[in-house]
């Protein structure tokens, strides 16, 4: 006859509809704000559709006037991207028009464009550079950040909150301020173009986000957690792991993303702090602005390559991420 | 089950006192409650007693033994906390037998079945075993709580405000079973509440906390009818007793801003101006009454009714069985049972003996 | 003030009901609580009626204009929350004076309304004071100032004392009565605590699962409850509610223990009762009277303290588990030790009977 002992789940989180969210006017003027919605984000893709067409664009096609809308896509674009070239001149080009069959499909595409293939870019080198120096450092900020954050979310460290300011101030500053002064400092370690040098410099400017983000997160969870698994028997380091990281993934997650999204696309510093051993991605792309005639479909095929890693990461860490902007949601 | 003793414990947060010199005992198997409002240090003594708090000063012992330098794994202590006990991302029977599971008890898993299943029998939460706890109610998942704190057989419970975050309803129900349990186990439990009522229907003795010290220990009865002072009459009672303001004058009472006149025997001993408490149930409307009145308001409780009288300028509140004829307005007469009057000091609140 | 009517109201979230279908009439002026445990639907139908949730079918009407489709701030009601949610940022003045503000009123009006809910609710000294300095009685109080300002037409009020300390909470609970008498205001009051519901209302609702279970004065309720869960939820204790078998005009809760009901029920009870004559009887603790010779037996399970009186649970001789106990209220002096042989007595005009399977009460008229 237990009737109000166990009244069923806790409520359920329901969502509150309000009647002003549901009459014909806001119902309209609602779905009004989703059309604008629409456009925007529309016209803000843009950028992103016209690189990815240019990516497949022969050379021709990218610079015709007035713009080609419709065209005969080529892998023109990643085979530049991929190699070095020279232009042929009049006499090899007429040879290899008579003799064809010799050139594989990437030679074909060359010679089309009256070029030959004269061995491997850089671009492969740089991607894996840039692999490596973002994924390092991603990881360390993230690992070293997570320990940081746990002992200022939970131990009452002397001059807590001027560290805490201190921390977040580095994060005041522009970049490119200190990039001279880090100059002179990595020529003198020797941590010029090192991958190395890259590391510690993305993983020390990560650290600051990382740090404040995953406080956020840990503060939220209650300390009474922890307490129970001291007083039943387990050390701090044991509660720390079994209870403390399960309950942290949204937020590790989140920092993640933020903080490989920073490293990846980081320009100022690999263009400066680099030269040929250590380069990342992105300096690479931007310098074949310079090279005489410029190749865009080779730096939009760059450009596509290297928006890849990360929307795939993004899009697969969605679900972690749109819990972690919206903080503390677990609330009972 | 052990004794526990604490001797002058004092801490300090920054510039907050939370506890000064605190002290008492908690016999083998007592059931011991901190009573005391919000901020009284309830917590902090409780959580210094299970070492997740180092005090600054005094000691905490256990039969005898000075444990104040072991950390909480050691002291072999259960806590039970207002909230946020149970782990979310486990299931009933995991959390239940997380303690078991510690590194330091080395308990093998039959074994672990075993106790995880008897104690969920006691606490008739079997059928929960296999369930996420996110998906219980609140009384399922205080049940759980206390059974972490059963399944493992400490030498001392710790309660922190168990039942504050439940419906009246079920807090009822959970303190029958809290009693039921301790007195079956006879286990020493410390139990913190602001609750006066599961202070008065749960303990051996109680302890009244305010503002980090101690101003009473006793059995519920000795609170309830000798409190040590205004803090601790107004602390217990419901609804809580009347304080006034009096005066003595040629041998008889005289309460302030009223017409009533109490003359009692031995009265010379109280100080020309004092606080006289009465508790409304010893103040009884009666078509006999030696004082008149005014109904200011009535609130029924079904057994009984809180009767708002006001005589003169002062309001009393009495305490009346079964449901009341009274309207706001009526006049009334009523009567003061002289043998039940509380005296204390009217500055330091303190009990005129 | 208004009378509030709620005509077939209802809240689903998918398929689920939150609020089964409810007819509820506010009379002008009435102090109605709608009581219940978590979960019952109570705040859903508060909030149905303040314009926060929409309604998924039937009509809310205040004063005979049906508002069921009208904006919060259109209806002319006011809320209290349970958590105040006074404006941390504003002063105690502002908070007070921001309704007033938000429906453009002269600042004369605000000034002159703003000091006559300061007077009333005596808190002249906290004007200048934020929110976050306040203690949490205080912050109530000015809450109620908030929602008192504005003059509506109606209030309706959140758990407003579940956030407070026990001693906090029966001072503040006369001062809301005293407000409501004085200003005649209509009321919807929500809570999960019985005796808040019992001291305050003058009529209470008392939901479970998304139905009304009974809707009555606190008399009522407490009387003549309507059906099991009722009897149990009211009181403090609830209702001991005893299962037995009735025949040959007496039930028998066990060899050892009958109780012969009023000759007035038996009729009704021939009717009401299942075929087997299964009965749940039904009384409240201060109906028990102890007594040498009483007609039901049984031993001291525990006892309760609570000051100016106790509790006995006693089980009931011949009863197989805790289902068997029953609780008595005794004076405080009583002194009776674990394990003694009790015996009591029921009074027979306080006793109720109900049918075990519809859960309803059995009324002694329905013969």
């Amino acid at each position: 006859m237990a009737r109000f002992e166990d009244m069923g789940p806790a409520s359920p989180v329901v969502e509150s509809i309000r009647v002003d969210m549901v009459n014909p006017t806001a119902r309209l003027l609602g779905k009004i704000r989703a059309a604008i919605a629409v456009a925007l984000a529309t016209i803000l893709l843009i950028p992103v559709y016209v690189m990815i067409v240019t990516s497949i664009k022969s050379y021709n096609d990218v610079v015709a006037i007035p713009p080609k809308l419709v065209f005969e896509p080529t892998m023109q674009g990643f085979v530049f991207l991929f190699s070095e070239r020279a232009v042929l001149s009049k006499a090899q080009l007429e040879e290899y028009q008579k003799n064809p069959g010799e050139l594989d499909f990437i030679g074909q595409l060359a010679l089309e464009a009256g070029q030959q293939v004269t061995g491997p870019s850089d671009y492969v080198g740089r991607l894996k550079n840039s692999l490596i120096i973002a994924g390092v450092s991603t990881v360390l900020s993230v690992v070293l950040g997570f320990f940081a954050a746990y002992a200022f979310s939970r131990f009452n460290v002397p001059g807590k909150n001027d560290l805490l300011f201190f921390i977040l101030s580095t994060r005041m500053l522009p970049a490119v301020v200190v990039t001279i002064p880090l100059f002179l400092m990595y020529r003198t370690l020797r941590l010029h173009d090192t991958h190395l040098g890259m590391i510690l410099l993305y993983t020390v400017f990560n650290l600051s986000f990382s740090v404040w983000l995953l406080k956020g997160f840990i503060d939220e969870i209650p300390r009474e957690y922890e307490d129970a698994a001291l007083v039943d028997g387990y050390s701090r380091l044991e509660a720390f792991f079994k209870i403390v990281l399960p309950q942290s993934v949204t937020g590790l997650a989140a920092t993640t993303v933020f903080c490989l999204i920073f490293a990846w696309n980081e320009y100022a510093f690999s263009l400066m702090l680099t030269s040929e051993k250590a380069r990342t991605a992105p300096p690479s792309i931007a310098t074949m602005l310079g090279r005489g005639v410029v190749e865009w479909q080779a730096i939009a095929a760059g450009s596509v390559l290297f928006l890849i890693p990360v929307v795939v990461i993004t899009f697969a860490l969605r679900k972690y991420l749109l819990r972690g902007v919206t903080f503390g949601a677990i609330r009972q | 089950m052990s004794n526990v003793t604490l001797h002058n414990i004092t801490k300090e947060f920054r510039d907050i006192t939370a506890l000064s010199s605190v002290s008492f005992e908690v016999k083998d198997g007592e059931f011991f409650v901190l009573l005391g409002p919000t901020g009284a240090g309830k917590t902090t003594t409780l959580r210094i007693i299970a070492g997740l708090e180092k005090q600054d000063d005094g000691t905490v012992s256990f039969d005898g033994e000075d444990i104040s330098a072991l950390p909480p794994a050691d002291r072999d202590v259960a806590f039970v906390f207002q909230q946020y006990s149970l782990y979310p991302t486990m299931s009933v029977y995991d959390n239940l037998a997380f303690p078991l599971r510690s590194p330091l008890r080395k308990i093998p898993e039959p074994d672990i079945k075993k106790r995880v299943e008897t104690t969920a029998e006691t606490l008739r939460i079997s059928h929960l075993l296999a369930r996420k706890t996110a998906k219980l109610s609140g009384g399922e998942m205080q049940r759980v709580a206390i059974g972490r704190a059963i399944v493992r057989t400490p030498r001392v419970y710790l309660m922190d405000e168990p039942l504050s975050n439940l419906d009246a309803k079920l807090r009822e129900a959970l303190r029958v079973e809290l009693q039921h349990l301790q007195k079956t186990q006879r286990s020493t439990t410390v139990f913190v509440t602001h609750d006066q009522i599961e202070a008065l229907t749960m303990a051996d003795r109680i302890g009244v906390l305010r503002q980090g010290q101690i101003v009473q220990v006793g059995s519920p009865e000795d609170i309830y009818d000798r409190p040590a002072s205004t803090f601790v009459a107004e602390m217990v009672g419901t609804p809580r007793i009347n304080l006034v303001e009096a005066r003595r004058e040629d041998g008889a009472i005289y309460i302030k801003d009223s017409q009533v006149r109490m003359s009692i025997p031995n009265s010379g001993n109280l100080p020309s101006s004092f606080l006289l408490g009465v508790r409304p149930e010893d103040l009884q409307p009666s078509s006999k009454g030696e004082y008149a009145g005014e109904i200011a308001l009535t609130e029924p409780l079904g057994v009984e009714t809180i009767v708002h009288i006001r005589s003169g300028n002062q309001r009393f509140l009495s305490l009346i069985p079964g449901m009341t004829h009274f309207k706001i307005g009526d006049a009334v007469k009523f009567n003061i049972a002289p043998d039940r009057l509380h005296f204390f000091q009217s500055n330091s609140g303190n009990r005129i003996q | 003030m208004a009378t509030i009517e709620l005509r077939k109201v209802e809240k689903k979230f998918g398929t689920a009901y939150a609020v089964e279908p409810m007819d509820l009439t506010i009379n002008h002026g009435e102090f109605v609580v709608l009581l219940g445990p978590s979960g019952c639907g109570k705040t859903t139908t508060l909030r149905m009626i303040s314009g926060l949730e929409t309604v998924s079918g039937g009509h809310i009407y205040l004063d005979g204009r049906d508002v069921t489709w009208l904006h919060p701030s259109d209806r002319d009601t006011a809320f209290v929350f349970q958590l105040f949610a006074l404006y941390p940022h504003l002063t105690v003045r502002q908070n007070i004076a921001f309704p007033l503000q938000a429906q453009h009123e002269s600042p004369e009006t605000i000034t002159k309304r703003v000091a006559e809910t300061v007077e009333l609710l005596k808190i002249g000294d906290l004007l200048n004071q934020r929110p976050g300095n306040l203690s949490g009685g205080d912050r109530q109080r000015v809450a109620l100032a908030r929602a008192l300002v504005r003059h509506p037409a109606a209030f309706l009020m959140d758990e407003p004392l579940g956030a407070l300390d026990a001693d906090f909470r029966e001072t503040m609970r006369a001062e809301i009565k005293r407000l409501h008498i004085e200003q005649n205001a209509t009321t919807v009051y929500v809570t999960h605590d019985q005796i808040e519901a019992m001291a305050m209302a003058d009529k209470i609702v008392v939901m479970s699962n998304a139905v009304v279970q009974h809707i009555g004065s606190p008399a009522e309720v407490y009387h003549n409850p309507s059906n099991l869960f009722v009897a149990a939820f009211i009181g403090s204790p609830g209702m001991n509610l005893m299962a037995g078998h009735f025949a040959n005009q007496t039930v028998h809760f066990s060899d050892e223990n009958s109780f012969k009901p009023p000759k007035e029920w038996n009729s009704a009870l021939q009717v009401g009762l299942p075929s087997e004559g299964e009965v749940i009887v039904g009384f409240r603790p201060e109906v028990a009277r102890l007594s040498d010779k009483g007609a039901l037996v049984g031993d001291v399970y525990a006892v309760d303290i609570h000051g100016s009186y106790s509790v006995l649970h006693v089980k009931l001789a011949g009863s197989k588990d805790e289902l068997g106990i029953v609780h008595l209220r005794a004076d405080r002096r009583t002194s009776h030790p674990i394990g003694a042989k009790v015996s009591f007595d029921l009074d027979p005009e306080m006793v109720r009977f109900f049918n075990p399977q519809t859960e309803a009460a059995i009324r002694r008229e329905n013969a």
